[in-house]
């Protein structure tokens, strides 16, 4: 069977796989940015909690995806076979790209600036809210824009342990050796990475203030 | 303000034996023991070189930096001893490259303080208007717009406006033409010589350049690794006996004139 005639006897089937996916990474990330974006304007404030809350989220980065979702199948509450596993899986994951991107973008500040904030009778909170936020928008923005290209990637592989997505697809077709259904996966996956990119670089730029 | 003031006291700010070490180690000091006393509306050239200490002189001043010994008084009151946030609100800072927010409009900068402050919104304007208009800048060309699309020395003025606009009685200036061109500089350091006569601000001007010293001071306060090493008027200063004067004189044209 071709590719072709796979896809449009499958077309629901994919389409509902493919919102399946979507939900997956928008969940994720709503989750990955309310965690990662105040904890990178905390570790500004906080320069003590820096290289934890960086180490710890380099950690994750570092466990190939498959092995965290297996080391979170047998911990309580968030473990388990299915979304929710997952969705936890694919938060961990997003964390570093954008809580290393929120601090880089905080801290390289032109330092005339912040002198001039600083003396001009501004907070610490201030500062921090009204000077450095809006600066590094652009900047925090990018992170966000790799980490869900990331997870769109990454997502497939939840498939794995029952989470649903286009990666159902992709096990399918190894399992029975054939490329047609694995496109049926992997094409409208890396579509969707695309537009994604797309649209955030679009954001970003917008948002590029100097 | 002035209530908290006890008896006609003409000093604004009054150095007492101020020195400040990098992590307290005295033999790394960067200022040591300065006594200097600077009258209201005075106009005050800290000159020397790079490295003297006269920027950490300045930040003294605010309390950017606390002094590791001594004490400075604001107003007849030891800045240690006020909140660094309402201290700093009532001093102007100018700084060599304007340090203007690039995400805030032209009137936006010039409005820091006041916003800060809640002035309410018409006031605001009338002020930022009145602002732009004073260091030449036309409020209907620049205000809605940003700092990069202005020159250096139209930034520099928008920073002189933001130093101004809570009408702070002291003033406090880096190197603020430092990075100007010449003509530019010339233009600038002419224009607020005479804007500073006519504000009547305790105005501590940090610089390198002599003639700007000359120039722009009442008085000029020579600094050396962080040691006051002289304090005089600029037609007394030339005649100074001291090496690190005349190596400062030496810079001088004599066919120049600006020692007037």
């Amino acid at each position: 069977m071709t590719p072709w005639k796979f896809f449009v006897e499958h077309r629901s089937e994919i389409l509902s796989a493919t919102l399946d996916h979507l939900t997956l990474v928008l969940i994720a990330m709503a989750f990955a940015i309310a965690i990662a974006v105040p904890l990178g304007m905390l570790i500004v404030q906080h320069r003590h909690l820096r290289s934890i809350a960086l180490g710890i989220a380099s950690v994750f980065q570092t466990i190939p995806s498959l092995a965290l979702f297996g080391f979170l199948i047998p911990i309580p509450f968030i473990g388990g076979i299915g979304r929710r596993t997952a969705i936890v899986a694919l938060i961990l994951y997003a964390l570093l790209p954008i809580l290393r991107n929120t601090y880089v973008g905080l801290t390289s500040i032109d330092p005339a600036i912040l002198e001039a904030a600083e003396a001009m009778g501004m907070t610490t909170t201030q500062i921090l809210l009204r000077v450095r936020f809006p600066l590094a928008l652009s900047i925090i923005l990018a992170g966000i824009r790799t980490a869900t290209v990331i997870t769109i990637g990454v997502a497939t592989i939840a498939a794995a342990i029952g989470a649903g997505g286009l990666g159902t697809f992709i096990f399918r077709g190894v399992a029975m050796v054939s490329d047609s259904v694995i496109l049926a996966g992997a094409i409208p996956a890396a579509l969707m990475a695309v537009f994604a990119d797309l649209l955030l670089g679009l954001v970003e730029r917008r948002l590029k203030v100097i | 303000m002035n209530a908290k003031l006890s008896g006609p006291s003409d000093a604004a700010i009054e150095f007492r034996g101020v020195s400040f070490h990098v992590n307290d180690i005295p033999d790394r000091a960067i200022v040591s023991n300065v006594s200097l006393t600077i009258s209201r509306g005075e106009t005050l050239v800290l000159l020397g070189r790079s490295g003297s200490g006269k920027t950490t002189l300045l930040k003294l001043i605010n309390l950017m930096i606390a002094p590791s010994q001594g004490q400075v008084f604001v107003e007849g009151r030891a800045t240690t001893e006020s909140d660094p946030i309402r201290l700093r609100r009532g001093i102007g800072y100018v700084i060599q490259d304007a340090g203007l927010f690039p995400h805030f409009t032209i009137a936006e900068n010039v409005a820091l303080v006041p916003t800060l402050e809640k002035w309410p919104s018409a006031r605001i304007a009338s002020r930022v208007e009145e602002l732009l208009h004073l260091v030449g800048l036309d409020p209907a060309e620049f205000s809605s717009r940003r700092p990069r699309e202005l020159s250096g020395g139209q930034r520099q003025r928008v920073g002189v406006a933001r130093a101004l606009a809570a009408d702070p009685p002291i003033l406090l200036m880096d190197e603020p033409f430092g990075a100007l061109d010449p003509v530019t500089r010339a233009e600038l350091q002419r224009e607020f010589s005479a804007l500073a006569r006519r504000l009547n601000k305790t105005i501590v001007f940090v610089t390198h350049d002599i003639r700007e010293a000359l120039l722009l001071g009442r008085r000029i306060a020579l600094l050396q690794a962080g040691r006051l090493v002289a304090l005089a008027p600029p037609s007394d200063f030339l005649r100074l006996v001291h090496p690190e004067v005349h190596a400062f004189c030496a810079c001088l044209d004599p066919s120049d004139g600006a020692a007037q």
